[in-house]
């Protein structure tokens, strides 16, 4: 039977009411007295020396408050880096200054050159066209490889080149790496395109700031997955706001994916620009800036290498990537190809030697960072694709080969830096089998035949590493953050329980799963329990909601938030009924002696925490309230299989998905309904990826998919109904619910399976095809088959 | 600057505007009704979606002053008279049919459209009539089984949520 409540319940989600009846409150639905609306004229040019901005004729345009220039923000601080790589030779990455408006040069379309603050949207636009830009065109560095040629144009003058940093990891095993392939009996090799992506969560960019001269104090209201963390890097870094004179708010917020983990020069903007201006000043991007100038994801170049021994067992992997910096350095950007791609490479699989090498490389092109996976989906992608060239090499089952080389004992410790707690790669691959109906394909790909359709079966597995963490660690890696989470639980005189969360709900629908966790642990209902998140102002300093760490990382916060109450409770409960507090025990929202029929209600408890009238008062403080921080042991590690079939239409190369199948185990889960949905949503996104999507630049730097006429957005007629399932679970070791973290897996694990179901249904023709990179659109795949 | 006036969600509503502003605009920023959203500049993702004398339309895609007179119909407007939700937004909680929230005002009215003009629709006229609303969250799964639900239709075939 279901629960109808507490941990393991598909609670229905309480933020939905809102939501479905236009009642959110998203950052664009705010409006502030008095506000004024920027517009941003940004680089038409990938690349170019700013010779003259003449802004007169603009500021004498109606409406207009004020014309901003990079000239004003001479002495504001740069937009900040969170992660330093340190590279092979141990040197520092390269790190350019990144202006909030550009300084002297542009270095890519979008790039925001000058800011028209005016009374309406129109005013500020209108004014923005005639501001008069003169801008001397430089060649474009567009194609990582070339960038790296010596004598190559540079995207900033004051580096030595374009080369962020050379990162080799392990660069202690690359010498064993290389005598393993000296000794294999069978390599495969397989060079790929990991294509750039734009997240585009449905709400676009917003940035509200205000000023209060009466107290010197700045609000920010925007579009965040992180505000503590936007909050000091804009306070600290770029305008020296301190933190107690600066909030940051990020109410309702309409998707992330990553992309609105990043502090981004219009929200400084809006910031500085509203204490310059004395008024409120609000910006919201438009779809089409929302293409050049929010981050893209992925865009890496690789070649892989596997070694099998006689027996087909994996001796080592040797990587080389090129990833893509864009034209300046996103926040977190450094470290998506090294320490969340590197650190992944061992995958499912025993394999005992590896070497990864990155070259991050500047371009004049979008910044790019994390998206949906971040660093994860590039390195299941490479890894799941050569092991299936591998079989199809050998001959073999593919999903044969990856059972023989299943990591099958945990803890293990891979031979790239982490140690995977638990995992169950065959408990998941048999539940794939399962749910997937296996043994019914050939009759399928009969069927499919019989109408002029080519099918095909991909399989692949995945491993994902959640809740990045512990921060001593990180820190010598490079992060200029630590990475726990807080939550502070304040309980009401009349039993009501508000949890203050510095992780933050952007479409996860924390404010009901959280709320269940901290429910059963009292026994009370969750009507009783309300989550705060998304300002700086009432919620403890948090680090914010990316990378599957929510429930993981935040929600083990507000879980030892809440044993503390509970451990008070009990001091004050054991006074009640004059018991020791050892016998008191808690069930059912209920205060009892053991052995006893004494007992109090919780309610109870708490009205005497504030009306402390019989209370010990010599003992303990009065009130109700704890705060705790979680820094994590260990990152977590769920792990899957997934299923996809395809049928191709061999006169057009459409590949339409016909099955989909994923098999996750993300150890305990909290809410099943909102689990499955967040697989639903990855998976849509990795269909995205390697059947529709794709950033495309021009030689000059051009963006050529730059709205939803050009980029391919998942449509509901492009993918079917899949089949989930997560009943494989093997709890994690290290946090107090056993928890992995659900919400990038299926980024992470769906693209290989789909590549993978091409090529199976293209060698089933008899095609020579053994790759075709993403996206697989239907004139590529054509081309592939008829090439 | 002229005056337009129409009714929205029953009652009339009226404002000026500017010959080019949009029909979304005006209701987002004039009549302060935000739950409309806007997720594009190019007519593509549907979030936008109000009924237009009973027809599905997108608002960003017309303007304030061609709906001089008009009929207007909103996500506001939408539940039933004692404040509940209706049939369409219950099935879309029920069924887990969205996630941040930002497109379901105009998967909300489109279903509401599609199910005037199709009481019964299949899983493949559902995707069809969807292919103007961009959802980014949800792969569309749980809100093709939300339409269908509230269509009257069983949906327990359909993988679980």
């Amino acid at each position: 039977m279901p629960k109808d409540g507490g941990i393991g319940a598909s609670s229905k989600r309480r933020e939905d009411v809102r939501f479905l009846t236009g009642a959110g409150n998203y950052t664009d639905d705010i409006n502030m007295h008095g506000q004024a609306y920027v517009h941003f004229l940004r680089s038409d040019v990938a690349h170019g020396t700013i010779k003259s901005i003449d802004t007169s004729a603009a500021a004498g345009m109606p409406g207009v408050v004020r014309v901003f220039t990079g000239a004003d923000f001479e002495g504001v601080g740069s937009i900040p880096c969170g992660w330093q790589v340190t590279d092979r030779h141990g040197q520092p990455m390269q790190e350019p200054a990144h202006p909030i408006l550009a300084q002297g040069k542009v270095r890519h379309v979008g790039e925001p050159v000058a800011a028209v603050v005016a009374e309406t949207y129109e005013q500020a636009r209108d004014a923005a066209e005639a501001i008069g830009l003169d801008i001397d065109e430089l060649p474009a560095v567009v194609d990582m490889k070339a960038a790296l040629d010596s004598g190559a144009t540079k995207v900033h003058d004051d580096l030595n080149d374009n080369l962020c940093y050379d990162w080799g990891f392990v660069e202690e095993n690359k010498e064993a790496v290389n005598k393993a392939f000296d000794d294999a009996a069978h390599v495969t090799s397989l060079e790929l395109v990991n294509n750039r992506l734009v997240a585009n969560p449905m709400e676009p960019r917003v940035a509200v700031g205000d000023y209060a001269r009466g107290t010197d104090e700045s609000t920010l209201y925007t579009t965040s997955q992180n505000p503590h963390v936007i909050r000091l890097l804009m306070g600290a870094f770029v305008l020296g706001i301190p933190e107690h004179k600066l909030r940051v708010v990020a109410p309702d917020v309409g998707g992330g994916f990553g992309t609105k983990i990043f502090h981004y020069q219009e929200e400084a903007f809006c910031t500085f620009a509203a204490k310059a201006c004395n008024r409120p000043v609000k910006w919201t991007s438009s779809r089409s800036e929302a293409f050049i100038s929010d981050a893209h994801g992925r865009d890496h170049v690789t070649k892989i290498e596997l070694a099998l021994d006689a027996d087909n067992n994996f001796t080592a992997i040797r990587t080389e990537t090129h990833a893509n910096m864009g034209a300046y350095l996103s926040t977190f950007a450094p470290s998506v190809p090294t320490w969340l791609h590197g650190t992944l490479m061992a995958g499912n699989y025993k394999t005992p030697l590896i070497y990864v090498n990155v070259k991050a490389v500047f371009t004049n092109t979008v910044p790019v960072d994390a998206y949906r996976g971040a660093g994860r989906p590039e390195a299941t992608f490479q890894l799941e694709r050569v092991v299936d060239k591998a079989a199809r090499e050998l001959g073999v089952d593919p999903i044969a080969l990856r059972r023989q080389n299943f990591i099958t004992e945990f803890p293990y410790a891979t031979p790239v830096a982490v140690e995977y707690d638990t995992g169950d790669y065959h408990g998941t691959m048999d539940k794939l089998e399962e749910i997937a109906d296996f043994s019914g394909f050939a009759a399928r790909r009969t069927e499919s035949e019989k109408h002029g359709k080519l099918r095909g079966l991909g399989v692949n597995c995945y491993i994902e590493a959640c809740g990045i963490a512990p921060s001593n660690l990180v820190g010598q890696l490079g992060a200029r953050a630590g990475l726990y989470e807080s939550a502070t639980v304040r309980v009401n005189a009349t039993g009501g329980l508000v949890v203050m969360t510095g992780s933050h709900s952007h479409g996860q629908g924390h404010e009901t799963s959280f709320a269940q966790v901290v429910a059963e642990m009292i026994g009370i209902d969750e009507s009783m329990v309300e989550i705060v998140h998304g300002d700086t102002a009432n919620t403890p300093m948090g680090m914010g909601t990316y990378g599957s760490r929510s429930i993981a990382v935040g929600g083990s916060a507000m879980v030892r938030a809440t044993e503390k109450i509970i451990n008070k409770a009990k001091k004050i409960a054991s006074h009640l009924l004059e018991a020791s507090e050892a016998d008191i025990e808690l069930k059912d929202g209920a205060f009892s002696v053991a052995g006893t029929d004494k007992s109090v209600a919780w309610g109870d408890v708490t009205l005497a925490a504030y009306v402390p009238h019989n209370y010990p008062l010599e003992d303990i403080e009065p009130g109700l309230e704890e705060t705790a921080f979680y820094d994590p042991a260990n990152f977590t590690y769920p792990s899957g299989a997934y299923a996809c079939e395809v049928e191709v239409d061999p006169d057009t190369g459409k590949v339409t998905i016909d099955r989909f199948a994923a098999a996750d185990d993300f150890g305990n889960i909290i809410n099943p309904m909102i689990v499955t949905g967040q697989v639903h949503g990855g998976i849509a996104q990795g269909i995205g990826q390697a059947l529709l999507e794709n950033c495309a630049y021009d030689e000059n730097g051009q963006l050529l998919s730059a709205s939803y006429m050009d980029y391919a957005m998942p449509r509901a007629d492009d993918l079917p109904m899949f089949s989930v399932d997560h009943s494989s679970q093997t709890p994690c070791t290290h946090n107090p619910l056993g928890v992995k973290g659900c919400g990038e897996a299926g980024a992470i694990g769906s693209p290989p399976a789909v590549v993978n179901a091409v090529v199976d249904a293209l060698q089933s023709a008899g095609k020579g095809v053994t790759h075709i990179d993403m996206p697989l659109s239907p004139d590529r795949v054509w081309a592939a088959m008829n090439g | 600057m002229a005056q337009v006036s129409m009714t929205v969600n029953g009652k009339a509503a009226s404002g000026e505007v500017e010959g080019r502003t949009l029909l979304s605009s005006f209701l987002r920023d004039q009549l302060m009704l935000t739950g409309t959203h806007v997720g594009c500049d190019t007519s593509q993702c549907g979030a936008c979606v109000v009924h237009v004398d009973g027809h599905a339309v997108k608002s960003c895609t017309m303007l304030a002053m061609e709906a001089e007179g008009a009929d207007i119909a909103t996500i506001e407007g939408q539940a039933n008279a004692d404040g509940s939700l209706n049939v369409i937004q219950q099935a879309f909680q029920d069924h887990h049919g969205l996630q941040c929230g930002f497109c379901t005002p105009g998967m909300v009215m489109s279903a509401a459209a599609l199910l005037k003009e199709n009481p019964k629709p299949s899983e493949q006229e559902v995707r069809a009539y969807l292919e103007g609303n961009i959802c980014r969250c949800t792969g569309y799964h749980n809100i093709v089984k939300a339409i269908m639900a509230a269509s009257g239709q069983d949906v327990t075939a359909i993988a679980a949520e």
